[in-house]
């Protein structure tokens, strides 16, 4: 196997590790009512990926930068202020967009908004399989205090959650989620393959087991079919629109089959 | 908080029977510039039964929330190092819609303190939550019997001391007379602590060994026989949630 083939399967397999831990950060956003504010997040990216690309540097670094520092604003400025989040998002949003737009070179706005599948290098494919392995774990060690606060918040602080904390985390985590699905799916995208399995997931279980595991079958099947998309049938589209579109379809086809 | 504090000191040297498990001193609670609770002070010993009463609004719930570090609040709060404590909630603005069971709720907690899980089996027979209920969606749940799984999780762990806000505001009447039952052999059996916010005053002269009554002019604690004078009944009367009769 030649090396562009190697990196290529590096790439591969790191896009369906990515699938599997959007399905999951994706189930527990959804109950959290927070798959919107976190689709918002995944925007925080743009502006990093810009200003990386104009200085020559690795794009991901620049938007590993910009979307750590904005969760954490995020996360502070709600807890400092207790602003509706959606006042929060709806500046973040326009202004990501808006300063990425600016700064990002124009023949790399595209990729930069909605990703491209390209061979990785080796240490690229270990960092993001450390990464997919840490939100995987991490959210196995979470979940009992998640559901505690989906319950109640009060309920899950008297039991010894720190809450602020464990906000934190979580944003932390999707924050992560997305930036490991970036380079496939672009800033724009990246959320959607968090978004789009959990909400066709739900409707079909009342489970949460369940409900994780379908979340990231489903989230893992729509890679899966946009990979095969793209190299087979429309290889001059990108995985992360293909792959959202199959994504949408699954949903719409849930609905419709639900209904049935 | 303010400028409270809330705080686990070393064991005192007192008995288990007279050890003073909460303390609180003037504790005060602002919303903005209206003063809910002012110069609060009291305490609950082991094995006591603190009943929490006064009028809609005089800051009941707001005591407890206080006492649970829930809410910003000026003046000292105490716990003993060894208390453990179980809540349940007024009401729970839980989203019906999730896919959640019961047992999920008490799976939690059991595994987030490390509880042997056969403990919610225990604690669900003790309630009487079958394991149908337990594993019904939280969708199909009635009040009464999401109350129960609220009760439940209290329960879970054997706390040593439990906070009731209003608990058997739901609960249909066997059900209320089951957990009153429960209650007191807990208290007899286990020296579990209770702090009990309730309207029924039936329940607070068959149950409680202290009340804190709670009034806009200032709130007043002691034992009920002390407490529930003329003047605190007549103006507790007026209040169209409470329950006069005896039990």
């Amino acid at each position: 196997m030649g090396l562009q083939n190697t990196s290529y399967v590096y790439s591969i397999i790191l896009a369906l590790l990515f699938a599997i831990s959007a399905g999951l950060i994706g189930s527990f956003s959804l109950m959290k009512r927070m798959l919107l504010a976190g689709d918002v997040v995944s925007h925080l990216a743009l502006p990093g990926l810009g200003i990386a690309l104009l200085l020559g540097i690795n794009p991901l670094l620049g938007a590993t930068a910009t979307l750590m520092f904005g969760t954490v604003a995020i996360w502070d400025i709600q807890r400092q202020t207790g602003l509706a989040t959606e006042n929060i998002i709806g500046v973040v949003f326009a202004a990501s967009l808006a300063i990425g737009a600016c700064v990002t070179p124009k023949e790399d706005l595209v990729d930069a908004l909605f990703g491209n599948f390209a061979p990785i290098t080796l240490l690229s494919f270990l960092a993001g399989i450390v990464a997919v392995l840490f939100i995987t774990l991490s959210l196995f060690r979470l979940k009992h205090g998640l559901v505690m606060t989906l319950f109640s918040e009060d309920l899950a602080i008297v039991t010894g959650v720190k809450l602020d904390a464990q906000n934190l985390y979580f944003l932390f985590l999707f924050s992560l989620t997305v930036l490991v699905g970036l380079r496939f799916m672009g800033t724009l995208l990246a959320a959607s393959l968090i978004i789009l399995p959990a909400a066709i997931a739900r409707r079909f279980t009342n489970k949460m087991g369940n409900f994780f595991y379908d979340s990231s079958l489903i989230s893992l099947a729509c890679i899966i079919g946009g990979l095969i998309v793209t190299h087979w049938v429309f290889p001059k589209y990108g995985l992360g629109p293909i792959t959202v579109l199959l994504a949408s379809a699954a949903f719409m086809a849930s609905v419709f089959s639900k209904r049935s | 908080m303010e400028s409270s504090s809330i705080s686990f000191p070393a064991s005192s040297s007192l008995t288990t029977e007279t050890r003073v498990l909460l303390s609180v001193k003037d504790l005060s609670v602002k919303f903005g510039e209206r003063e809910v609770i002012h110069g609060l002070s009291c305490e609950l010993r082991r094995g006591e039964t603190l009943a929490v009463i006064g009028s809609n609004g005089s800051g009941k719930t707001v005591f407890l929330r206080a006492l649970l570090g829930l809410l910003s609040c000026s003046g000292t709060i105490r716990w003993d190092e060894s208390v453990t404590i179980g809540y349940v909630p007024q009401r729970v603005s839980l989203d019906r819609e999730l896919p959640l069971r019961a047992r999920d709720l008490l799976d939690a907690k059991a595994r987030f303190l490390k509880y042997p899980r056969r403990e919610i089996d225990h604690v669900a027979e003790v309630i009487g939550l079958s394991k149908a209920l337990l594993d019904a969606p939280v969708s199909e749940l009635s009040g009464g019997q999401f109350q129960k799984v609220l009760i439940a999780f209290a329960l879970l762990g054997h706390p040593s001391v439990l906070l009731f806000d209003e608990p058997t505001t739901s609960l249909d009447g066997f059900s209320e007379r089951q957990l009153y039952e429960l209650l007191r052999k807990l208290k007899h059996l286990q020296h579990t602590s209770l702090i009990w916010v309730t309207h029924d005053l039936g329940i607070v002269s068959a149950y409680a060994s202290r009340v804190l009554y709670l009034n806009p002019t200032g709130s007043r604690f002691g034992m009920p026989q002390d407490l529930l004078g003329e003047d605190v009944i007549e103006q507790l009367r007026s209040e169209p949630h409470h329950a006069l009769g005896g039990r």
